[in-house]
C-alpha cells in the first residue's frame, strides 16, 4: 500500500520551509478576514454576488465571448484564439516574429505558467524575462512558483541572496530592501530594451472590452510603458459582464489575495496607446486561451472556472499550510489546484487523480472564496470520478474496504467489533510490523477508543 | 487561427447546450460594496488624504510643501509635464534641474516626475491617470518620486462612482500608494519597479 505522492513530497520538505509557508499563509489569511469584516457590513453577501456573476458569465460564454471579441476589435486590439497551450505559445511566437521582436518582458500570468510560455520562447531564441520580483527569482533559480500570489513563499532571504550573487547582481546581501533595489536597477533597463510586454488579465469586461490587470510592484505598468507591443494571454473564463461589476471584483480580489483594500496598480486597458502618448504599445494583441477550459465547462465541476486566482483558499487550507505548493505537482496548488489541475490535465486525469484527496473537507476554502466556489463538493465529485475510473494514484494509501463492508453490514459482528476495538487503547501502533500502519502512527496519535459508548447512551436515554 | 476560434466557440456551445436554465445575472447593490465611512464624507479631499496616508502615500496642498519634501529627500533632478510647468516654475528655486521632456535613455537621471492626474478616489486614496492627461507614462513611473497634480473637483467618492465615470481612454491606471512587494519573507518593501514615494498635490484650477 503505497503512500500518496503528496505525503512523500511533504515528508521530504525541510522543516524551516514548512514553518515559513505556515506563518506566511496564516498571517495573510487573518489580515484578510479582519479587513473584510472591518470594511463591509456583509462581506459574505459580496462573495455570493460575485460567485453568481461569474456563474452567469460561464453559462453564457457563447454570448459573451463573441461580444468581447467585437469590442476588442472595435477598440483597436487584435484578437487571437488558442485551443491548446501549444497553440497559445505558437501565437505569441508568430506575433513576435512578424515584428522581428526578440526580447519580451513578462508580468506575472498564471496562464503563461500553465502553457510553459517562457521555456517555449527561450528554446526558440527569444528572451522572456519575468519581471515580478518573486517570478524573477523563480526564473533565475530554474524553480517553480509554490503559491499563485506569492511565488517564493517557500524561499528565505539567504537563498535569494545566494541566487543574486550567483547571477552577478552584487555581492552577497540578504537584506530584503537591498535585494529589491538590485532587482529594480537590473530590470528597469530590461524593460527599455524589450520589444514586447506580455501580461495576463485579471478581468475582461464584455461590455467595454477593457482588460483589467493588477499588480503591486508596477511591473505590468512598466511592461506597458517601455515596449511598443502588448500581448495579453487571457483564459476564456476571465470575463465579467459589465464595467460596474469590476468594482465588486476589485474590492474582493485585493482583500482576499493580500489583505489590501485595493492593489497598488489597477490598469484598465482597452487598446493601443493614444497617439499623443509618447510611451506604450502601438500594437495590442489579445490571445484567448482554452487549454482544457471548455472541457471543464462541459463537466460537473464548472464552478471552478469562477476562480479569480486570489490564493485565499491556499492561505486558509490546513493541507496547503503543511504541504506548500510544490507538493501538488501542478501550476495551481492548494484547494483550487486540487480541483483544477486534474481537470485541466484532460486525458492525463489519472496522473493527478490523487490531488482531490489532499483535503480534510473542512470547508474553509469555500468560506473564504471570493466567488463562493463549493470546493469541497467539487473535490468529492472528483474523488468519485477517480474511483470510478480506477485511477491507481487515487487508490494509493487507501486501505482495502472489503473487510469494512462485511463489518458494517452485519449488526452482530459490528457490535462485537465495537467492544473488541478497546484493544486499540493498549496496542503500540508504532511497533506493528505493517509499513502503512507504522507510517501512519509516526505522525499521528489515536484518541482513546470509546466504541459502544453512544449505543449505551442512547439505550439509557430512551429508557428514561 | 480562425479554426481555433470556431473550435473553441463550438465547444462552448456544446458544453452549454444541455443546460435547461442558465444562471441569471444578479442585480447587486453597490452601496454594500463600499467601505464603511466612505459615503457621505463632508470633504472628499480630507477622506482621500487620510486614505492615501494609510497606504503610505503623501497628500500635499501647496507647491511649497512639495519643494520642502524634495529638498529634504535630496531629489533635485526631475521631469515635469510641460503643461504644468508654467504653474510650478515659480516654486522651484535655483539648484533644481527640471526637464519638460522625458529622455528614456537617461532614465536613472530623473529622481522625480510630475504629471497631471485625471482624478482620484477618496474611498481608497487612489490616483487616476490616463493616456489623455498623463504627458508620459514613464515620467509618472520610473522616477523614485511621483507627483500627481490634482484638482478638488476631480475626486470621486468611491470605486463604483469612479468606474461609472471611467474615461474613454485606451489606458486608465489607478495608483494606490507607492509600488510595493512582500515577496521576500512577507516583508513590505516599497519602490519595487515604480515610485517609492507617491504624492498627490492638490492645486485649485
Amino acid at each position: 500500500m503505497a503512500r500518496q505522492r503528496i505525503d512523500e513530497l511533504v515528508a521530504a520538505m525541510p522543516a524551516d520551509r514548512r514553518a515559513a509557508v505556515y506563518a506566511g499563509t496564516k498571517t495573510t489569511h487573518e489580515k484578510r478576514t479582519l479587513l473584510l469584516a472591518d470594511h463591509f457590513t456583509d462581506p459574505d453577501q459580496l462573495r455570493r454576488w460575485a460567485g453568481e456573476i461569474k456563474q452567469h458569465v460561464l453559462e453564457n460564454l457563447d454570448t459573451y465571448l463573441p461580444q468581447v471579441e467585437a469590442k476588442l476589435r472595435a477598440n483597436g486590439a487584435q484578437v487571437h484564439w488558442a485551443a491548446t497551450g501549444d497553440e497559445a505559445c505558437a501565437a505569441v511566437l508568430r506575433i513576435m516574429q512578424a515584428r522581428g521582436a526578440t526580447k519580451m518582458v513578462k508580468a506575472k500570468t498564471m496562464v503563461s505558467e500553465e502553457i510553459g510560455l517562457a521555456a517555449y520562447l527561450e528554446q526558440r531564441g527569444i528572451e522572456a524575462l519575468e519581471t515580478d520580483l518573486g517570478e524573477f527569482i523563480v526564473q533565475i533559480d530554474h524553480d517553480h512558483p509554490s503559491h499563485i500570489v506569492r511565488p517564493i513563499i517557500h524561499k528565505n532571504r539567504a537563498e535569494i541572496a545566494r541566487s543574486f550573487e550567483r547571477e552577478g547582481l552584487g555581492a552577497y546581501n540578504d537584506d530584503p530592501e537591498t535585494i529589491t533595489r538590485r532587482a529594480r536597477q537590473y530590470l528597469r533597463h530590461k524593460y527599455l530594451a524589450a520589444d514586447v510586454g506580455l501580461t495576463g488579465a485579471n478581468f475582461v469586461s464584455a461590455e467595454s472590452g477593457r482588460l483589467v490587470v493588477v499588480t503591486n510592484e508596477g511591473n505590468s505598468r512598466f511592461s506597458l510603458a517601455a515596449p511598443t507591443c502588448h500581448i495579453a494571454l487571457v483564459g476564456i473564463e476571465k470575463l465579467v459582464p459589465r464595467d460596474r461589476d469590476l468594482a465588486l471584483f476589485l474590492n474582493l480580489l485585493a482583500r482576499s489575495a493580500t489583505a489590501q483594500a485595493l492593489t497598488v496598480y489597477t490598469e484598465f486597458i482597452s487598446g493601443p496607446k493614444l497617439a499623443t502618448q509618447p510611451d506604450g504599445p502601438e500594437e495590442m494583441h489579445v490571445i484567448f486561451v482554452d487549454n482544457g477550459r471548455t472541457e471543464v465547462l462541459a463537466g460537473d465541476c464548472r464552478e471552478i472556472l469562477r476562480c479569480i486566482r486570489c490564493g485565499a483558499c491556499l492561505n486558509v487550507c490546513p493541507v496547503y499550510r503543511q504541504a506548500s505548493g510544490h507538493a501538488y505537482r501542478s501550476v495551481y496548488p492548494g484547494p483550487l489546484g486540487a480541483v483544477l489541475s486534474p481537470l485541466l490535465a484532460g486525458g492525463h486525469f489519472a496522473e493527478k487523480a490523487d490531488l482531490p484527496k489532499a483535503s480534510s473537507l473542512c470547508g474553509a476554502c469555500n468560506e473564504v472564496c471570493p466567488v463562493n466556489i463549493p470546493i469541497p463538493d467539487l473535490l468529492l465529485r472528483l474523488r468519485d470520478r477517480a474511483k470510478r475510473e480506477h485511477a491507481p494514484a487515487a487508490a494509493a494509501g487507501t486501505p482495502p474496504m472489503g473487510a469494512w463492508a462485511v463489518l458494517a453490514s452485519r449488526p452482530a459482528i459490528w457490535k462485537a467489533a465495537l467492544v473488541a476495538g478497546r484493544i486499540l487503547n493498549w496496542l503500540p501502533l508504532g511497533l506493528i510490523p505493517v509499513p502503512a500502519v507504522r507510517a501512519w502512527a509516526a505522525r499521528r496519535t489515536l484518541p482513546a477508543w470509546q466504541g459502544g459508548e453512544f449505543r449505551r447512551w442512547l439505550k439509557h436515554r430512551s429508557r428514561s | 487561427m480562425s479554426d481555433s476560434r470556431e473550435q473553441i466557440l463550438g465547444r462552448v456551445r456544446d458544453a452549454l447546450a444541455p443546460l435547461t436554465r442558465r444562471a441569471p445575472l444578479p442585480d447587486w447593490d453597490e452601496t454594500l460594496a463600499i467601505r464603511r465611512g466612505s459615503r457621505g464624507a463632508i470633504d472628499l479631499w480630507t477622506l482621500f488624504a487620510e486614505r492615501l496616508k494609510s497606504v503610505n502615500g503623501t497628500p500635499l496642498t501647496a507647491a511649497a510643501d512639495l519643494l520642502a519634501l524634495l529638498e529634504a529627500g535630496g531629489w533635485r533632478h526631475g521631469y515635469c509635464d510641460p503643461a504644468l510647468w508654467p504653474r510650478l516654475r515659480e516654486a522651484f528655486p535655483a539648484g533644481f534641474t527640471v526637464e519638460t521632456e522625458f529622455d528614456r535613455r537617461r532614465l536613472d537621471d530623473y529622481q522625480f516626475g510630475i504629471t497631471a492626474a485625471t482624478g482620484a478616489i477618496a474611498e481608497t486614496g487612489t490616483l487616476i491617470l490616463s493616456d489623455r492627461d498623463t504627458s508620459c507614462r514613464l515620467g509618472a513611473l520610473a522616477p523614485w518620486v511621483h507627483v500627481a497634480v490634482l484638482r478638488p473637483e476631480q475626486i470621486f467618492p468611491d470605486l463604483p462612482a469612479a468606474i461609472a465615470s471611467l474615461p474613454r481612454d485606451p489606458n486608465v491606471i489607478w495608483v494606490t500608494g507607492p509600488s510595493k512587494t512582500a515577496d521576500v519573507e512577507g516583508i513590505l518593501i516599497e519602490g519595487v519597479h515604480g515610485p517609492g514615494r507617491e504624492i498627490a498635490l492638490l492645486l485649485p484650477s
